[in-house]
């Protein structure tokens, strides 16, 4: 446990030192993306990558958070700080009641069961246009404020949104390294057998979707007032898709694997600008190269291949 | 100790089990013998809560547990290895057995992910408590090996290390020594026995007849999802039915 | 409520609902054969319009020469997808198999976006649209149309399934892959039959729904979808059952747009998807499965 410890130091440092090496509002605004989508991608992990079980909906979740949050600070002018975990604690309880019967599913149903739902919550976005404001979108948003620092600036969010971010993975890498991880891992390869060593596998699994929705609404709720504008184009099936490919090529059921994951996917917008169009071609490519090349995304593809590169073939095989 | 009473089997229509009573006696290795399509591996499942009877009563101990899933049978002391053994491919063979002991520990999300204190004293002792199960069953230096890689005769092993590791009172075996050569089997067979001599009541369903009649005290013979005979080994072999069931009738 | 538009909205969502029951066994019949449910069954409904178009506008071929190699290009599209993408997989776990359909349904429809744009197409209807009137309410040829050719293809379809070897080889694999395998059925090539049946049986989808509703880059997704909640409903079934299904969904989903509220209207088949899977996941005509250990 030590060296996860270390690695997760080493890993914080990076970040929060980040602000100081590059300069430039624009690199700081995708930044704070990268955090928000890690967050994001780490909670989608614990459900995809520990437990095994899909979920094609989640940004409905996302939404959910940011709507709530927009809402009750804007219309009824609730304090953020207040909403958000209230937020976050209305959106778990949601995913816990909905998720008994959802997870009853395996497999394709579970998936399309999931896509379903998140339609579901995209629809009611841009329907209940008196709270939601439609597809037109939720604007002034109140920026966080703790004190006298408010959080409007490009390096403030980032410090902001990489504070959670930190913890959230913080909190999923002692989970995954605990007996619950172990139980939800154990759930994964064999539910039969888990079962019938006593882990409850029906409920750890709501248990888990419960809090992978909490967390994407609390990144909703981070989302919402950072942006200080939320629309229901952000929050559909095109989005719960883009997370799924975070996970995916990061790695599955691997912390630092979202990270990378998120990274990549929130930075290739940008250096594709000029190349727009084809994003959704490269995601698609992407997904399927890397399931049928690297099932185990880059965090373990890629020192595999620099193994097979530096070690000549034949190793460890005997003459 | 394990008490079945009038189970019954309907899968659409066919009917696996009819009306299957015997009682198991504490600390015995009973064996449950038969041919291919008996209904024992049906009857495992019925028992360990993996499947639910059309009719009749699973007791344990005393108590009716019959219907309950097999998540609930762990606490109350029973626990099952699988035909095809069922391991966690993705883990390691120490976390494995740390999984095993699943009841014997509660710390739970919150506690887990915050790093109580109480959680990491508990932690270390699953990962001593593992490792003890994982010497008993001769496999404590692969500890670190990914369960995924084992070799059949070891998977074997770790998966009883880990039924082990629920502490139970009953443990209920499918084919054991399907898929293990014969030094292999014998190894089992000592396993078995100290197993028993901890106190553990053994139910094997198996088709290796060497190893059920050696170490076996009551064996229980089931054809076409019907109870046959019980009795002792020496009982069993002599019993004129039983030999026709599995030879045909001459 | 009068009853001319409860006519009117049922008569309308017969016609979906026969579409959907199109894609639907399409879905089936993979599922049926393979145990993959493929999520880019609905890019394959998008290409059989948008290749017509194609065809029409750029090789300047007639509509009824258009329409069959619109088919086919599916077809083949069908086939290459289940050659390249589903064959090599290593680790078919579902997850893996979710994922790479996904994948694949995504590739489609950006290489759709990238020839042929954004924007929403219409395709001319057979034969022309004036208006029929049946009863109080009025439908289009169109919708005659489509009632038709779906009537033909399941016929064709119950006629390949059960009357031809290679028909009953592919239930054979169905029921049993692996005993299908040991009495000489080539197992692959049923699998890569049933690629290319669901892929043409969607793309004639398509091409007999565009002249109603338009045809663009992205109609897969949601036309996949619905198409996927008739083949819940139906069990699965790649006969009567799923057509029924798709007739449902579509009737009850005119209905309720028309009588409570259109911006809804997708949240039906949605909605009605979620409960199948939670209360009958089996279909409205299965029996229940239990699990083999």
């Amino acid at each position: 446990m030590k060296k996860e410890l270390l690695k997760f130091l080493a890993f914080a440092v990076l970040v929060l030192a980040a602000p100081y090496a590059l300069s430039g509002g624009y690199i700081m605004n995708v930044l704070v993306f990268v955090g928000i989508n890690t967050m994001l991608a780490v909670a989608l992990n614990l459900l995809l990558g520990y437990a095994g079980q899909i979920s094609l909906g989640h940004a409905g979740f996302f939404g959910l958070g940011a709507y709530l949050s927009g809402i009750l600070t804007t219309t009824a002018g609730w304090n953020p700080w207040l909403v958000m975990p209230l937020a976050a604690a209305l959106v778990g309880v949601m995913a816990f009641v909905i998720g008994f019967p959802i997870l009853k599913l395996k497999g394709h149903y579970l998936a399309m069961a999931t896509l379903g739902l998140g339609i579901i919550i995209y629809i009611v976005f841009n329907e209940t246009v008196d709270y939601t404001g439609g597809p037109s979108g939720l604007s002034g948003i109140p920026n966080l404020s703790a004190g006298s620092i408010t959080f409007d600036s490009d390096v403030k969010n980032y410090y902001l949104i990489w504070s959670f971010t930190l913890a959230v993975c913080l909190f999923a890498i002692n989970l995954a390294n605990s007996r619950v991880g172990r139980a939800l891992r154990a759930i994964h390869d064999s539910e039969v057998a888990a079962r019938v060593v006593g882990v409850n596998a029906r409920l750890l699994k709501v248990q888990i979707f419960a809090l992978s929705a909490m967390i994407s609404a609390l990144a909703g709720s981070l989302y919402a007032h950072t942006m200080t504008f939320i629309s229901p184009a952000s929050f559909g099936f095109n989005f719960s898709i883009e997370l799924l490919t975070m996970v995916v090529i990061g790695g599955l059921g691997s912390i630092y694997g979202s990270f990378l994951g998120a990274a990549l996917l929130t930075l290739l917008p940008e250096f594709l600008r000029a190349a727009q169009d084809y994003d959704i071609v490269i995601y698609g490519g992407m997904l399927m190269v890397m399931v049928m090349f690297m099932p185990g995304g880059l965090v373990r593809g890629v020192p595999d291949l620099v193994r097979k590169l530096v070690k000549p073939r034949g190793g460890d095989r005997h003459a | 100790m394990l008490e079945v009473s009038g189970i019954t089997q309907i899968f659409g229509g066919v009917t696996a089990l009819e009306d299957v009573s015997f009682s198991i006696n504490k600390s015995d290795i009973t064996g449950v013998i038969g041919p291919n399509g008996a209904g024992k591996t049906t009857l495992f499942n019925i028992i360990t809560g993996i499947y639910t009877q059309t009719a009749g009563k699973v007791i344990l101990e005393g108590r009716d547990v019959s219907g309950l899933p097999a998540e609930r049978l762990a606490p109350l002391g029973m626990v099952r290895t699988f035909q095809n053994i069922e391991l966690f491919g993705g883990m390691t063979v120490l976390e494995n057995v740390m999984v095993g002991m699943h009841t014997r520990s509660s710390c739970g999300l919150l506690a887990c992910s915050l790093k109580m204190p109480w959680a990491m004293k508990e932690e270390s002792r699953i990962r001593a408590g593992a490792l003890r199960w994982l010497e008993f069953a001769g496999i404590a230096d692969l500890a670190d090996v990914v369960a995924g890689n084992l070799p059949f005769g070891q998977g074997r092993l770790l998966e009883i290390a880990r039924s082990l590791a629920v502490e139970p009172r009953i443990i209920l075996m499918d084919e054991p020594a399907a898929g293990l050569n014969s030094q292999e089997t014998l190894g089992l067979a000592r396993l078995i026995r100290s197993i028993r001599d901890m106190g553990i009541t053994v139910v094997l369903v198996e088709h290796d007849m060497e190893l059920v009649m050696d170490i076996c005290d009551r064996i229980v013979v089931l054809n076409l999802g019907k109870k046959l005979a019980e009795g002792t080994p020496r009982e069993i072999q002599d019993n004129r039915e039983v030999i026709a069931a599995y030879l045909g009738d001459e | 409520m009068q009853f001319d538009q409860i006519l009117q909205y049922t008569l309308s969502g017969l016609s979906t609902g026969a579409i959907y029951a199109l894609i639907g066994i399409g879905f089936s019949i993979i599922y049926n054969s393979t145990g993959i449910i493929n999520f880019a069954q609905g890019e394959f409904v998008m290409l059989g319009g948008m290749l017509t178009l194609f065809f029409i506008g750029v090789l300047k071929l007639p509509i009824w020469a258009a329409m069959p190699c619109a088919v086919l290009v599916s077809a083949l599209g069908g086939l290459l997808f289940e050659r390249l993408a589903i064959r090599p997989l290593r680790q078919p776990t579902p997850i893996n198999i979710v994922i790479i359909t996904i994948g694949g349904s995504i590739l489609i429809r950006g290489l759709a976006m990238l020839l042929w744009g954004k924007d929403t197409h219409s395709l001319p209807p057979f034969s022309g649209d004036d208006p029929i009137a049946i009863g109080g309410a009025t439908i289009l040829p169109q919708h005659l149309w489509i009632l038709a050719i779906t009537v033909v293809i399941i016929a064709a379809n119950k006629f390949f399934f059960y009357h031809t070897i290679s028909g009953k080889a592919m239930r054979a694999c169905s029921y049993n892959s692996r005993a299908a395998g040991l009495v000489g059925i080539d197992v692959r090539r049923m699998v890569l039959f049933s690629f290319v049946i669901s892929s043409a049986m969607g793309a004639v989808a398509g091409i007999i729904v565009a002249p109603l509703t338009m045809t663009a880059y992205d109609v897969g997704v949601m036309l996949g979808l619905k198409g996927f909640c008739a083949a819940i409903i139906g069990g699965m079934s790649s006969g009567v059952a799923t057509v029924v299904g798709g007739l449902i969904l579509g009737v009850l989903e005119s209905l309720g747009a028309g009588l409570i509220s259109s911006g809804y209207k997708d949240a039906i088949a949605f909605i009605i998807l979620l409960l199948i899977l939670f209360i009958r996941p089996q279909g409205l005509f299965g029996k229940a499965e239990s699990e083999r250990v």
